[in-house]
């Protein structure tokens, strides 16, 4: 998996663009995830979610996917879970502090930034982790964000 | 040196306009002053009189005291008992807070108890990793990281509301700081990561020990094209190696600390290391305190905080000021009977 993750960071800008349109399609189909209703939703979106971003990032479904501006390398695999790394401890040839066998995962952050279009993301502030959302699916969460239900359709159908 | 309006110990100075804290150290900084800061090792003991000795070492010689918390993942007094014990003789703390062993909860409320009793500076940091230090079997918290910490503390401040934005009476008025690593990869992106550090909140960072003069001039250049220079204090970590052993010893096991050959060759070949490293410190500030854009010296003498002393007188950068301390005030009546009725 650690080298799927490491092929991930390398083709953050292809990855960027699938994604790009993972969200184009979810914020189509948001009427329709709308009215089947998030919370039937949620358990198969999120294992979908947790097998794919699973293999390709090593997710911890965090719940608030920041992948887009962490050039796709995940934050929540840095040992002290920092969003807004790297910390003051990488090693000389820009290994982990905590597992010196890994790469920090901040360093490839910026590499892969690097790569992509809308890399310059990385330079805005992440804020705290809401735990709430832990092991919640991301995605539909980018539907609530960006496309969020009228009153109406969020309403049980009789 | 003493500011026309200062109070008796233990009362926070008159607030200025575009300040953030009551605190000395953020007027000596705002004055334009060279800061010296240096670090207390927090005693492993219950016993406040290794607190006071401990701090006195630095009477006359730095503006500030940082009381570490729990630095390395070793166990000591907690460095809000430190800054409680010697804010109440007038010292100016900064204290250092660690995401490492406390989640949102305890953090703000650490932050509100440490201003309450006259913390008026805060280092807010991420924290070593536990592996480093003397529990490694340890649960690492870091419900938190640095920039998400500087930005709770500076709601606090500002918007006078916890994260949750539940209403705080009475806010912390703090000067709030963060750590930065010039030394260690990935160098291009350092100067931005403080960019971040800047637009989260923090008003002044104490670097990791600089022994790379040339790096600390590329790492500056950059933060002055940034204009970061202009918009946070930048305090240079600097300190006394004990020997070319130990400096060895430092460097392959310590994260984050960079100590190039030129260093260890220059010990090794000196007839009294200890004193050659020393020196070594002496010239380090007086080579760093020449570059654009730094304001002050963060001197961490581990083990050598004795050495602190002379090392300051040495390098001058005082200019004849002697920062404030507790005995300045020795047989005034008013603070007698203060610290008498503590």
């Amino acid at each position: 998996m650690y080298a799927i993750r490491k092929w991930s960071v390398r083709h953050a800008r292809l990855l960027e663009r699938v994604y790009a349109g993972v969200e184009k399609s979810l914020l189509f189909a948001a009427p329709l995830i709308n009215k089947i209703g998030h919370e039937r939703l949620e358990a198969p979106v999120a294992a979908i979610e947790k097998g794919v971003k699973g293999v390709l990032f090593d997710c911890q479904m965090c719940g608030q996917c920041a992948l887009s501006s962490t050039g796709m390398s995940c934050p929540m695999n840095c040992p002290k879970t920092i969003r807004n790394g790297p910390c003051g401890g990488v090693r000389p040839d820009g290994y982990c502090e905590v597992k010196p066998e890994m790469r920090c995962v901040w360093v490839e952050a910026w590499k892969g930034a690097s790569q992509m279009e809308n890399g310059k993301d990385i330079t805005t502030v992440q804020f705290a982790v809401d735990y709430q959302l832990k092991g919640k699916s991301s995605w539909l969460k980018v539907v609530r964000d960006k496309a969020p239900a009228d009153k109406n359709s969020e309403a049980p159908s009789s | 040196m003493m500011f026309t309006d200062e109070p008796v110990p233990g009362y926070p100075l008159p607030m200025l306009n575009g300040h953030s804290s009551p605190g000395r150290f953020e007027r000596i900084l705002r004055a334009g002053h060279f800061a010296v800061t240096s670090e207390l090792a927090p005693p492993d003991s219950a016993d406040p009189a290794a607190v006071y000795e401990r701090a006195a070492l630095f009477d006359g010689y730095v503006d500030a005291i940082n009381a570490t918390d729990g630095s390395g993942a070793h166990c000591h007094m907690g460095s809000q008992a430190v800054c409680a014990l010697l804010t109440r003789l007038g010292y100016a703390l900064i204290q250092q807070i660690s995401c490492r062993d406390k989640n949102r909860i305890a953090i703000q409320g650490d932050i509100l108890g440490g201003a309450a009793m006259g913390v008026c500076n805060m280092l807010c940091l991420s924290g070593d990793g536990v592996q480093t230090g003397d529990h490694p079997e340890a649960k690492p918290v870091f419900d938190l990281d640095c920039m998400s910490l500087l930005e709770i503390a500076r709601t606090m401040r500002d918007k006078s509301t916890f994260q949750s934005g539940r209403k705080l009476d009475s806010p912390p008025k703090v000067f709030l700081g963060a750590a930065a690593n010039p030394f260690v990869e990935p160098f291009d992106w350092r100067p931005i990561r403080l960019a971040k550090k800047v637009a989260a909140g923090a008003q002044f960072v104490q670097t990791q020990y600089c022994y790379d003069v040339p790096r600390l001039r590329e790492y500056m250049s950059r933060v002055r094209d940034l204009g970061l220079h202009e918009k946070v204090f930048i305090i240079v970590g600097v300190g006394p190696l004990a020997s070319a052993k130990s400096a060895d010893w430092i460097r392959k096991n310590v994260p984050g600390v960079h100590i190039p050959d030129s260093v260890i060759n220059r010990l090794k070949g000196a007839e009294n290391q200890k004193a050659e490293g020393q020196q070594l410190c002496v010239d380090l500030i007086q080579e760093v305190r020449e570059i654009e854009g730094v304001d002050g010296v963060h001197i961490m003498a581990y083990r050598q905080e004795h050495t602190v002393p002379d090392i300051v007188s040495k390098s001058g950068v005082l200019n004849g000021r002697t920062p404030w301390h507790p005995k300045l005030y020795d047989g005034d009546a008013t603070v007698q009977n203060h610290l008498e009725n503590l």
